[in-house]
């Protein structure tokens, strides 16, 4: 179990206005003791790394409901991989059907969770893995 | 209800009888739950009798259907004369597959159109613009110019269908687009009709498909709704949408008065900006819920809608047009309650809030297909859920006689609380000085996040129970097959739009937007300025980003 203050970043690539699920996590995160900055809905990946790097995250997690998310969510992770930062861990959450799962962590997302998940597995999962970054 | 004292107060020592039974009930062992409260989270009494609606009148309360206050109905015969339309909300991929897929709707019953767009779409981008990158057909058709337009209503009667568009802040666009192919196929304005949800307000508040800021968003849609009144009479220029307001997590009393307080704005942008006299457009307002899982508190919803709506533009607005206290409405089953777990179970989450919704007395309805939660819907899964309304119409026998419920102890006094509650929040946003301005206090998107995040927890705790989520969970997965959009619908859909920028005369797209900024700038209403630019084969991004340039860009803030 990692002592240091997790700062994490809700987004949500692409033109999917669904953040029901952003909201609601923003807020469970907030509540488990996080720093906690939320994008807002119509963020373009490269909006999402360049914001993630300056506000210094340690990871970013990626909420997605339109079906775009295999081409939304590869193209975070490699935003922040050209621009160095691929030691920001990216983490997945949406109608994510499950056969898109092992493409998705292919393409480099470190976990996927998807609706009916409890928010305090959610927040401890994070808790577990989530490294501070140097 | 007027009853005698001696009504009142037999039926009080009859309760007290009742309660003292309870007491010995209890003693011997407590009820399931120490709290009983709707799918809102509003308590519920263990009984309801005379005494929770004595104070109602039967006059200014209840009446009769297609008399004040309304909550009977708009239409004194009810679904005797018709029952409510059959509207699939349906739009995948491009448009010849969405046309195919409404041929195939109005060839197993379906009684009118309803169209899903996708997401560049929705959001006033065309397929080739990078913001559209991945989203091409995913959620709803793809549509850049009047050309995708004309196959998607290919071999439709314009003329004897009616076609609902969800679309927002690009709805002068496509309403331009349904004009101009009517006009096409030689069909006057006059005799199309239709809707077009473009209710702006609740895109800031809920659904996040953002244009221009809240203002100028507003004055379109006053354009539209003008441009009705005077040129297209059958045409509901906004469907007033709590639909997504409720998907966001809002409670049910959130849903009415945020729904209601934004019609409400309208009408007043309206007669303020446009100088209309509210009975020359205020028929053709129509409205949108949702039908949630709580079976008589979405009733009762319902029901207090159409009475808050009659109060308020009789008594608010002094309209003297019977039409105009109608509030008329579609209704869609709640997407949000169904579930990826053991799919088959939404059909009986839609049956049960399409059953509400009918005893609600709504006008239009939309089923979910069991698949929905996952992907567009499949050709079988939709049919089940347009069978689920027709086996209501037909067999249940709930449209025999109107609006069964009422006198209920228990609807009646819940719709007394819902529409009390609502009353609440609408002073509280009219001491904010209206909508727009609780918008950018943020007020009712908190008020939403809230809700949400105490239904969240509800869940988790096991307070509020989904079935296959939270409790009776099973190992084994249930897997459906699901739709899938390839992504050559976008590589294609790029190939014939760069094609048609290609063979279009580009003078007369010159000419055309600046004719649509002008009229931006001057305040002048863009509706026929925008019928002539799509004719003219403009896309929906190139009138959009005139717009954008003029009225400025709204970005989304973040609340949570």
């Amino acid at each position: 179990m990692s002592e240091h203050i997790i700062r994490v970043m809700v987004a949500k690539p692409g033109l999917d206005g669904h953040d029901r699920g952003a909201r609601v996590l923003a807020r469970c995160f907030r509540d488990a003791g996080f720093e906690v900055i939320y994008t807002g809905c119509h963020q373009t990946p490269e909006q999402i790394a360049a914001a993630a790097i300056q506000e210094d995250v340690d990871v970013v997690g990626l909420s997605c409901l339109s079906g775009a998310h295999r081409y939304l969510f590869p193209a975070v992770v490699e935003q922040l991989r050209q621009r160095g930062a691929d030691d920001i861990d990216v983490v997945g959450g949406g109608i994510i059907p499950d056969q898109d799962f092992q493409f998705l962590y292919d393409a480099g997302l470190k976990a996927l969770f998807t609706p009916g998940e409890k928010l305090d597995d959610i927040v401890d999962w994070f808790r577990k893995n989530v490294k501070k970054r140097d | 209800m007027h009853f005698s004292k001696e009504v009142l107060e037999s039926s009080s020592r009859m309760r007290q009888k009742w309660e003292d039974e309870v007491k010995k009930v209890i003693a011997k062992g407590p009820d399931q739950k120490p709290r009983w409260s709707t799918i809102s989270d509003l308590e519920i009494k263990r009984l309801y009798g005379p005494e929770d609606i004595q104070h109602m009148d039967f006059e200014q309360d209840i009446g009769y259907p297609g008399q004040f206050p309304f909550i009977r109905g708009n239409q004194p015969t009810g679904y005797r004369g018709k029952y409510w339309t059959f509207r699939m909300f349906s739009g995948m991929g491009n448009a010849k597959t969405t046309n195919e897929r409404w041929h195939m709707l109005l060839r197993e019953g379906q009684t009118g159109l309803s169209t899903a767009f996708d997401f560049p779409t929705l959001m006033g981008y065309d397929t080739d613009s990078p913001k559209a990158r991945g989203e091409c057909g995913k959620c709803g058709v793809a549509i850049d110019t009047l050309e995708d337009f004309m196959q998607l209503v290919d071999g439709i009667p314009m003329d004897q269908v009616t076609t609902s568009m969800t679309i927002n802040p690009p709805a002068t666009v496509l309403w331009a687009m349904y004009c101009a192919a009517a006009e096409l196929k030689g069909i006057p304005l006059t005799k199309i009709g239709g809707t077009i949800q473009n209710d702006m307000l609740k895109e800031f508040i809920a659904q996040k498909t953002l244009m221009c800021p809240p203002d100028p968003s507003v004055k379109l849609v006053s354009d539209t709704v003008e441009f009705g009144a005077k040129h297209v009479p059958r045409w509901n220029t906004i469907s007033i949408s709590g639909y997504h307001i409720r998907e966001a997590g809002a409670t049910a009393v959130q849903e009415l008065a945020f729904t209601l307080r934004d019609g409400m704005e309208y009408v007043e942008d309206v007669i303020r900006r446009k100088g209309l006299h509210v009975d020359t457009f205020a028929p053709r307002l129509s409205f949108f819920f949702n039908s949630h899982s709580d079976f008589f508190e979405e009733i009762a919803k319902l029901r207090a809608a159409r009475r808050i709506w009659a109060k308020a533009m009789r008594d608010r607005y002094k309209s003297q047009d019977e039409r105009s206290w109608w509030m008329r409405f579609h209704t869609q089953t709640a997407g949000c309650s169904l579930t990826a777990q053991q799919p088959y179970n939404n059909v009986i989450r839609t049956a049960t809030q399409a059953l509400a919704a009918v005893l609600g007395g709504t006008q239009s309805l939309h089923t979910n297909s069991l698949d929905e939660v996952l992907c567009l819907p499949s050709d079988h899964a939709v049919q089940i859920a347009l069978r689920t309304q027709q086996i209501i119409a037909e067999e249940t026998g709930v449209a025999n006689t109107i609006d069964p419920l009422a006198g209920s102890y228990f609807v009646e006094a819940l719709t007394n609380e819902l529409e009390e509650k609502a009353w609440e929040y609408i002073h509280k946003i009219d001491e904010m000085g209206g909508m727009v301005a609780a918008i950018e206090k943020g007020y009712p998107q908190l008020e939403i996040a809230d809700a949400a995040y105490h239904f969240q927890k509800q869940i988790d705790a096991g307070e509020k129970i989904m079935v296959g989520v939270n409790k009776y969970v099973s190992a084994e997965p249930s897997p459906i097959p699901l739709v899938e959009i390839d992504d050559s619908v976008e590589i294609e859909q790029v190939k014939s739009l760069q094609a048609i920028r290609r063979k279009r005369d580009d003078k007369a797209v010159k000419r055309s937007l600046e004719d649509i900024k002008n009229a931006c700038k001057k305040g002048d209403n863009v509706m026929p300025h925008c019928i002539e630019a799509v004719k003219n084969l403009v896309t929906v991004q190139e009138v959009c980003d005139v717009y954008r340039e003029v009225y400025g860009e709204y970005r989304d803030p973040g609340l949570y």
